[in-house]
């Protein structure tokens, strides 16, 4: 395949950053969930 | 529990399994395009990616606009534009990023004053302003009132930004050096994968700021306990000391 | 209107006593005009690039002017007292925006007398009623969205980097308009007089545009408190 390189590294980027976007998200949201109590969370 | 749900949670794995298929088809399945060559694989993630970074926008706009207008929720709206415009920018600088890399192996540079590239760099910009100044307020309520009529003023801002481009460009009197505008025949299969791809995109983007939006809610309430908790603590030890130290 | 007089005639008044900007944004503004000459170290390039350069001077200086204008205003909670005076908070939103409008017409006239001196910029016949009519709209637009950006990071803390990071990419549609014109009115082999009106047209709708937004977003925003 021709510009491998520039494909790849587009999919890379792309997906590496939702990817450590939504870890981030659920690392932080387990770390605060911890703290506070059910009756603030209308999803529960 | 966390800020998932079930319907999170379904959501998150059907968003998976559509971009496992759309990375498969977009590298082994698909042909590679008769004028671009094999470098039309980048536009299957450029694509949903750039129409996520405006979903994300528009969101946010109208998500600012019923947070002033609407008497209840304000603060709901509020989150739910900044968590999208969180994605949004995020999405914008993949958007730039792959494009970028695309325009190097379509046209041989890295980047083109047309006024789409134009618009979209001075949106990043402005949302990158937006965030900014969601981080300094730390009252909610303010911050909402705020923040929702910046966000209301970039809806204003862009099609200036894009018309005065357009006419930037139009009255702009040296020629083009590149003529490829990237014009793709798609066929079904490849056309097929790109509407996967948004698919996906949308259904990610979905999940974050469903997820986004719970955390933003998790750390206004942590504020204001926190200021509770502060401040009993405050008028305990003043009883107690008799007037404090 | 006589509200809105009598608030820029305050905010002159106060401008003239400091003189923050005789003392400090005119000189840095030819400052940056001179750097700009030294870093591009070309005539025929400074030449062609005149306009382009005196507008962003001015952007920049524009930045420093609103400060000091909300810098005078949150001491003291000063704007509160201010809204309570007024019938209406947009009024306080044109009073300070005339003032802002005063202020760089005037840094205008000198940054462009200075384009003529040190840049070797002409100003001929046929340009001068296009010139003056760009640097009249131009700095409307100017003042407006800078007093309305000024309003939004007032009492914020960091507001020095803030406002700059909000204010310019709205200000990039005043700039290239405001410098395409001016280019066009100062004489120029890439734009002609025509064109440099089409350009007029856009920087009045500009100024419509963020003059009314900013006349109805100014209340929701310098309310102190909920």
């Amino acid at each position: 395949m021709k510009d491998l390189g520039f494909i790849l590294a587009s999919w890379i980027i792309t997906l590496g950053s939702i990817g450590v976007l939504a870890i981030m998200t659920l690392r932080r949201a387990r770390e605060l969930s911890s703290r506070i109590p059910d009756e603030h969370k209308p999803w529960v | 529990m966390k800020t998932g749900t079930t319907t999170t949670r379904v959501l998150g794995i059907f968003a998976l399994m559509i971009t496992t298929w759309v990375v498969v088809s977009a590298f082994f399945l698909t042909p590679a395009d008769v004028v671009q060559g094999d470098s039309v694989r980048i536009m299957y993630a450029h694509v949903p990616t750039a129409w996520i970074a405006y979903l994300a926008f528009v969101t946010t706009a109208v998500a600012s606009g019923l947070s002033l207008t609407r008497k209840h929720r304000t603060l709901g709206f509020d989150r739910v534009a900044g968590a999208s415009a969180e994605v949004g920018v995020l999405f914008m600088a993949m958007t730039l990023i792959t494009g970028s890399l695309w325009g190097r192996l379509t046209w041989g540079t890295f980047w083109q004053w047309d006024p789409r590239l134009t618009t979209t760099l001075f949106l990043f910009v402005t949302y990158v302003g937006y965030l900014a100044i969601r981080r300094v307020d730390v009252d909610p309520v303010r911050r909402a009132r705020r923040s929702s009529v910046i966000a209301l003023l970039a809806v204003l801002e862009i099609p200036l930004v894009h018309f005065s481009v357009v006419l930037w460009r139009s009255l702009h009197q040296e020629a083009s050096v590149l003529n490829t505008d990237g014009d793709v025949r798609l066929d079904d299969l490849m056309l097929f994968t790109l509407f996967s791809g948004v698919v996906a995109f949308t259904l990610i983007f979905v999940w974050l700021v469903v997820h986004r939006q719970r955390l933003a809610a998790m750390s206004d309430v942590e504020r204001l306990v926190g200021l509770d908790v502060a401040i009993t603590a405050r008028r305990a030890e003043s009883t107690v000391g008799g007037g404090g130290r | 209107m006589n509200a809105i007089l009598a608030i820029a005639r305050k905010d002159l008044r106060i401008e003239w006593r400091t003189r923050t900007l005789l003392a400090r944004v005119v000189p840095f503004a030819l400052l940056v005009l001179v750097l700009f000459a030294v870093a591009l170290d070309s005539e025929p390039l400074l030449l062609r690039a005149a306009a382009g350069l005196v507008w962003l001077a001015m952007l920049f200086a524009a930045m420093l002017l609103v400060q000091r204008s909300f810098d005078v205003e949150t001491a003291d909670h000063a704007l509160d007292s201010l809204l309570s005076f007024v019938s209406s908070p947009s009024k306080v939103f044109f009073g300070k925006a005339l003032s802002m409008f005063v202020q760089l017409f005037a840094l205008a006239v000198v940054l462009l007398g200075a384009a003529v001196v040190l840049y070797g910029a002409r100003v001929d016949g046929d340009g001068v009623v296009l010139l003056v009519t760009v640097l009249i709209t131009a700095t409307i637009g100017l003042s407006v969205v800078g007093t309305l950006y000024g309003v939004v990071v007032a009492n914020m803390s960091g507001r020095d980097s803030l406002l700059p990071l909000l204010a310019l990419p709205v200000l990039a549609p005043l700039l290239i308009g405001a410098a395409r014109a001016t280019e066009a009115a100062l004489g120029s082999d890439t734009i002609d007089l025509a064109n440099g009106w089409a350009w007029v047209a856009l920087l009045v709708t500009y100024a419509v545009v963020f003059g009314s937004a900013g006349a109805v977003a100014f209340a929701p925003l310098a309310q102190s408190d909920s």
